[in-house]
């Protein structure tokens, strides 16, 4: 049984109490957050703007939730945490995933990226938008990200062994997509 | 639809220790894991967009709107 918590609900009356020191270092740890949030949240949704979306509206339930954060601990993944669950609520919300534009991205990405390797990043970018959502998620903890695999299956709320097996499959996805001459899967290219 | 907001335990970051970019416990990686690394870097390096400006009077706002 699940319950729909709403941040607001829970914060209510609970943060009268506290310090405003330690919610300006909060702030502060959560602002510094947001840059991670961004690069999670893009290659998550492949859409900046739903990326950026999802990133505001996760900093305002960690903001209504800072109760719940364990000072000196690590703020990129328990806000990691939020929003991974408000991109999976959202998608099954309204199923915004299939508004993703891959010539949309592709534009951006020719015009941001490095000159010597924006086509790169581009078939990068449209390979992660096809594995599943929960495979893309492993691979950009751990191989984007930097997280362990053990503190990737705590964000994503999976038992470490899927974790492992989620990350070996998006590789194997990736490399088959991506390099199709050496992957021994043969998937064509879309 | 749950949100999980209590801290994941053992994600302390005094703990964590840098990793290298390519050399992993894993082994060698795939052509493709730098392009990955990039491309979440290249949107980490970006400057935040002007959407954000009023994202710390949001927060503040967040607080004004309890009754």
């Amino acid at each position: 049984m699940t319950i729909v918590r709403d941040p607001r609900e829970a914060g209510r009356d609970r943060h009268q109490d506290r310090d405003p020191d330690q919610d300006e270092a909060f702030k502060r740890d959560l602002l510094s957050a947001l840059p991670h949030l961004r690069a999670f949240a893009r290659g998550l949704c492949g859409r900046p703007d739903f990326a950026d979306d999802l990133v505001q509206e996760t900093a305002i339930k960690a903001w209504a939730a800072r109760d719940r954060f364990t000072p000196d601990t690590s703020m990129r993944a328990w806000t990691f945490t939020i929003l991974r669950n408000h991109y999976l609520s959202e998608l099954r919300r309204s199923r915004r995933q299939v508004d993703y534009d891959p010539e949309a991205v592709e534009r951006l990405l020719t015009m941001k990226a490095d000159q010597e390797e924006p086509l790169h990043l581009a078939d990068m970018d449209r390979a992660l938008q096809k594995i599943s959502p929960e495979r893309r998620e492993a691979l950009l903890l751990v191989g984007a990200s930097g997280f362990t695999y053990e503190e990737a299956a705590q964000i994503s709320e999976c038992a470490l062994g899927t974790m492992k097996s989620r990350v070996a499959r998006a590789r194997a996805e990736l490399s088959a997509l991506l390099d199709p001459e050496a992957a021994t899967i043969d998937v064509p290219r879309g | 639809m749950e949100f999980v907001l209590n801290q994941p335990p053992g994600t302390d970051d005094r703990k964590r220790r840098p990793r290298s970019s390519s050399a992993t416990r894993d082994g060698p990686q795939p052509g493709w894991a730098d392009g990955l690394r990039k491309l979440y870097n290249s949107v980490l390096h970006e400057p935040l967009p002007d959407s954000f400006d009023d994202l710390l009077k949001k927060l503040d706002r967040a607080d004004d709107d309890r009754p």
